[in-house]
């Protein structure tokens, strides 16, 4: 749906996420993602999986074609935490995963 | 039970780990869910600080089955004004530090609003020390606190620092 480029986990991508959440601040992520949502952030550094990890995030969508670094893919592969990336803005993702049904954190 | 870490200033590929690892003890425990999502985002929070604004420190938990206490330790430039940086937005981060997302400027305010308990002390060059308690509000009859089972899977919290009873 967001034409996304899967970047590990392609294994766990019939996980099912419950909710999702957008953000680019790691401080409002940690008060407002929920177990079991989908992050979609254009954060791409390490701390995106720390946090993904702290809030129990089931995946990870990076947005505006941002892509991580090794470090951090190989850091998300380790805990088993799918990562996709699409080029599609922070706001039209959310729009489109609405639209399909999926609600906010 | 008390589990203790390290937190250097400025390390990001390490930072959180150990608010990672506290929430797994916490979960553990056998704790409330909501008592762990407030001790979490006052541990996660108060080593992010340690990290972005110090120079090196201490994060530390002390678990009981009604209590969580959390206490940043750390040495660096203290806080000169601290109901400023109480303040919703007030953040003296660099530029490269929010482009990570960090330095909104709601790390205390959010401490503030999940802690029951709350102190801040700190002194300029020389370093501050957060205290804060989360009130574990579990009809103690119920609660399966467990704490063998939360040191055993802290087991490996050597790596990041050091864990003792
Ligand atoms: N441990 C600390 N040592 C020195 N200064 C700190 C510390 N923690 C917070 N501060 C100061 O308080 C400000 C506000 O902190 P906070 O609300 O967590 O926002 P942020 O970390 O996003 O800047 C910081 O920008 C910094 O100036
Ligand atoms: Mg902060």
């Amino acid at each position: 749906m967001l034409h996304a480029d899967v970047l590990c986990g392609a294994d766990r991508l019939d996980t099912e996420v419950t909710c999702g959440f957008g953000c680019d601040l790691i401080s409002d992520s940690l008060c407002f993602a929920r177990p079991g949502c989908l992050l979609l952030t254009g954060l791409t550094n390490v701390q995106i999986i720390r946090l993904a990890e702290m809030v129990e995030a089931r995946a990870i969508v990076f947005v505006r074609g941002k892509k991580p670094g090794e470090d951090v893919i190989k850091l998300a592969r380790e805990k088993g935490l799918p990562l996709l990336a699409t080029d599609l803005f922070l706001f039209e993702s959310c729009g489109i995963l609405y639209q399909a049904g999926l609600r906010s954190s | 039970m008390q589990l203790k870490f390290q937190v250097k200033g400025m390390d990001f590929s390490r930072a959180g780990q150990a608010a990672t690892k506290i929430k797994k003890a916490l979960q553990l425990a056998g704790m409330d869910p909501a008592t762990i999502r407030k001790a979490i985002i006052i541990a996660y929070e108060a080593e992010m600080n340690i990290v972005i604004h110090a120079y090196h420190g201490t994060l530390t938990a002390n678990i009981t089955p009604h209590k969580v206490e959390i206490i940043a330790e750390d040495e660096g430039p203290g806080i000169p004004d601290i109901p400023l940086a109480m303040q919703e937005g007030y953040s003296t981060a660099p530029p490269h530090i929010r482009e990570m997302g960090f330095g909104a400027g709601m790390g205390l305010p959010n401490i503030k609003k999940s802690a029951d308990e709350l102190d801040i002390q700190s002194e300029v060059n020389k370093g501050t020390r957060l205290w804060a308690a989360v009130f574990n509000n579990v009809n103690i009859q119920q609660n399966r606190y467990d704490e063998d089972a939360a040191l055993s899977g802290a087991n490996d919290l050597r790596s990041a620092g050091n864990s003792t009873r």
